[in-house]
């Protein structure tokens, strides 16, 4: 690579072998470790294979310049290649700049944009701004809320904006195409949980509550939130990612730039979609929920399915039902929102993207158990 | 010529067929490109050109053919694993139609990214490297700490250029590298990669509707019509007869690129914007 020669007048170096960017590390080693005499004249010769490439001859440059700094000469024996030539066209030294090795270069890394920070004052502002990037997200969420309610009045008014095929279509994909994953995992929690109720209940012979345990829980509680805790994880990520892939591709601008309403033709298909689709799962999962449970009970303490089906009917009030349905389209309304509010906030870059469309997951699921803990609060006070 | 065309060509095609569906679009392309030429493919809208240059990158795998760059083999007829090895495709620079820079990096940490892969180096000779890539294609430093979102479309044609420069490749292919620039930015544009390919020796393939790009840069021109590839030096293609040829180079726009390129039209060819009589 370098063969170095200590002569009375300096240093001869001679370059040997391929001097290119596949084996440009190895040449960044090599100067690195020339160790230049105290006075004289460095003096270079290129023997390389082939020419230079600037991978090299910047490396070669960088060197030059050590050498000047130190005060040596710099020659070259036969001819200085000429891809050197170029690199100081466009890439010229200034000597002794700053006091570094002389190289012109950007500002190394990234200096912060900003004036340096008190030490207390860093949380504090992380926290400000944290608060205020919370108000305005509350606030767009508000606006886009009432978008949604405007292209739906005007969608009541004139059917013929509804676009029936759009919501059709996502119909089928966050409901439909969901059904069998809600189901199974609707099916299984409830037998986790038969499991560990008539464990329990058996201790104080109640093992025949084990149907109520499973009928309350499955049909208030778990039917409707493990499914739009699916939904919000299956369909807020899509919502999130599509819209936001639109936004990249500027296709939300070219809808806005024809006249159309982004929020009409892209966010309430979505919502109305999902508030159609999350009921009509939640019936799905707590038909299964309550197979489930039935199947454990049966298997496990011996309550025949007739037995199941008349404690289930005695255990329940007529609302039970209704009292898990009702919060499906709360549930839906929320996931819809904030997984579309954060796909139409994508800007600029595809990280962005990957960023919003995880807050959309994360928001719709934690908006989803905060509306179920209100529901709850709620059916409390109406004793519902 | 006879010097430069006497060299084994650096890129060959053999019989490269691509169809999708019941669309044929190559229907037996061949195609060579020789060391130290700017060879530039043309086509109508939808006769393939960015399918033909993602076959010959090795990118898309075609249904029949073969594909070689410096004597390696990209695509071989019959073996589906194959595909450009890494050794072939560190030889090759590209740029896409529409920039293809990374949106989540720098300007400079896209140029970057092919040498931290492959290269090895400190960060600090990186980081000049990088630099002089950016002054190579006449980028001002302190773009190199903009995100692609922040650039204007020449900016953003110049910085794809400097990333494919990155690993010195001797190899350079180009989507439309002038489209959407205006006038003189494609000008400027189309000296800049001159200058870089005579100084740095590059081969350049490029696809490309800018007349005056194919006139004032491109040392072989390769024509897609009918699903096959007619190449030759910009006077062997303009003296071609192919109907779709001569109203392609023969209109309005054609000529006046010709013209200001200070070619002459070859004397006895009829000109298709004027009623056909000439022939």
């Amino acid at each position: 690579m370098l063969r170095a020669e200590s002569s009375p007048g300096g240093l001869l170096l001679q370059l040997a072998g391929a001097w290119q960017a596949p084996t440009a590390a190895s040449a960044e080693a090599a100067l690195r470790a020339v160790v230049l005499p105290a006075t004289g004249t460095v003096t270079l010769e290129s023997l390389a294979e082939g020419p230079l490439d600037l991978a090299a001859a910047s490396l070669l440059q960088g060197f030059e310049q050590r050498c000047r700094d130190a005060g040596l000469a710099v020659a070259w024996r036969g001819e200085r290649p000429p891809a050197l030539d170029i690199v100081d066209r466009y890439q010229p030294l200034t000597p002794r700049e700053a006091g570094t090795a002389g190289l012109r270069t950007s500002p190394a890394v990234d200096t912060p944009a900003t004036a340096p920070h008190h030490r207390y004052a860093l949380p504090a502002e992380a926290l400000g701004r944290r608060a205020l990037e919370s108000w305005r997200g509350l606030q767009q969420a508000m606006v886009l809320l009432g978008r949604i309610v405007v292209a739906f009045g005007r969608a009541v008014a004139q059917p013929r904006r509804l676009r029936g095929t759009s919501v059709a279509r996502h119909v089928y994909e966050t409901g439909v195409q969901a059904i069998p994953i809600v189901a199974l995992i609707a099916f299984l929690i409830a037998v986790i949980v038969a499991y560990i109720g008539a464990q329990q209940l058996r201790n104080f012979g109640g093992e025949i509550f084990v149907v109520d345990l499973i009928t309350l829980s499955v049909l208030r509680e778990l039917g409707v939130l493990l499914t739009a805790i699916i939904v919000a994880g299956r369909s807020g990520s899509a919502f999130a990612a599509e819209l936001g892939a639109m936004r990249l591709n500027e296709e939300v601008d070219a809808l806005e730039a024809m006249g159309l309403e982004p929020v009409e033709v892209l966010v309430l298909p979505r919502v109305l979609a999902l508030v159609i689709a999350l009921p009509l799962l939640t019936v799905v999962a707590d038909f299964m929920g309550l197979a489930g449970g039935a199947v454990l009970s049966w298997s496990l303490v011996d309550i025949p399915f007739n037995q199941f089906l008349t404690r289930m009917d005695e255990s329940i009030a007529p609302t039970t039902f209704w009292a898990g349905l009702l919060k499906a389209p709360v549930f839906a309304l929320l996931i819809a929102l904030v997984s579309t509010l954060r796909g139409l906030q994508v800007r600029g870059s595809s990280r962005e993207l990957g960023r919003l469309t995880t807050v959309a997951v994360v928001q719709g699921i934690f908006l989803v158990i905060l509306a179920d803990a209100l529901f709850a609060v709620l059916y409390l006070e109406i004793d519902f | 010529m006879s010097g430069l065309y006497a060299m084994a060509p650096v890129i060959s095609a053999r019989g490269i067929v691509n169809r999708f569906g019941t669309q044929v679009v190559h229907h037996g392309v061949d195609l060579d490109v020789y060391p130290g030429e700017v060879f530039g493919i043309v086509g109508g809208s939808g006769s393939g050109k960015s399918v033909l240059l993602r076959t010959l990158l090795g990118l898309q795998r075609p249904r029949a053919g073969e594909v070689w760059i410096d004597g390696r083999t990209v695509v071989v007829e019959g073996d589906p694993a194959a595909t450009a090895p890494r050794e072939v495709k560190r030889r090759y620079g590209v740029t896409f139609q529409h920039g293809a820079l990374f949106s989540s990096l720098t300007v400079r940490q896209n140029i970057e990214v092919p040498m931290i892969e492959h290269l090895g180096l400190s960060p600090a000779a990186r980081r000049r490297l990088a630099d002089l890539r950016l002054a190579l294609v006449g980028l001002p430093l302190e773009a190199g700490d903009k995100y692609p979102a922040q650039l204007s479309g020449g900016m953003v044609k110049r910085a794809a250029l400097a990333r494919a420069l990155a690993l010195d490749p001797p190899l350079l292919f180009l989507d439309e590298p002038t489209s959407g620039l205006d006038p003189i930015a494609a000008t400027g544009f189309d000296q800049l990669l001159l200058e870089l390919q005579r100084q740095l020796g590059l081969t350049v393939v490029m696809i490309t509707h800018d007349l005056d790009t194919l006139f004032g840069t491109c040392n072989r021109l390769g024509v897609l019509v009918d699903g096959k590839m007619v190449s030759g030096t910009v006077d062997e293609i303009l003296a071609n007869p192919h109907p779709w040829i001569q109203e392609y180079f023969g209109g309005l726009r054609g000529r006046a690129a010709l013209a200001g390129s200070g070619r002459q039209w070859p004397a006895g060819l009829r000109i298709s914007a004027q009623a056909g009589s000439g022939g």
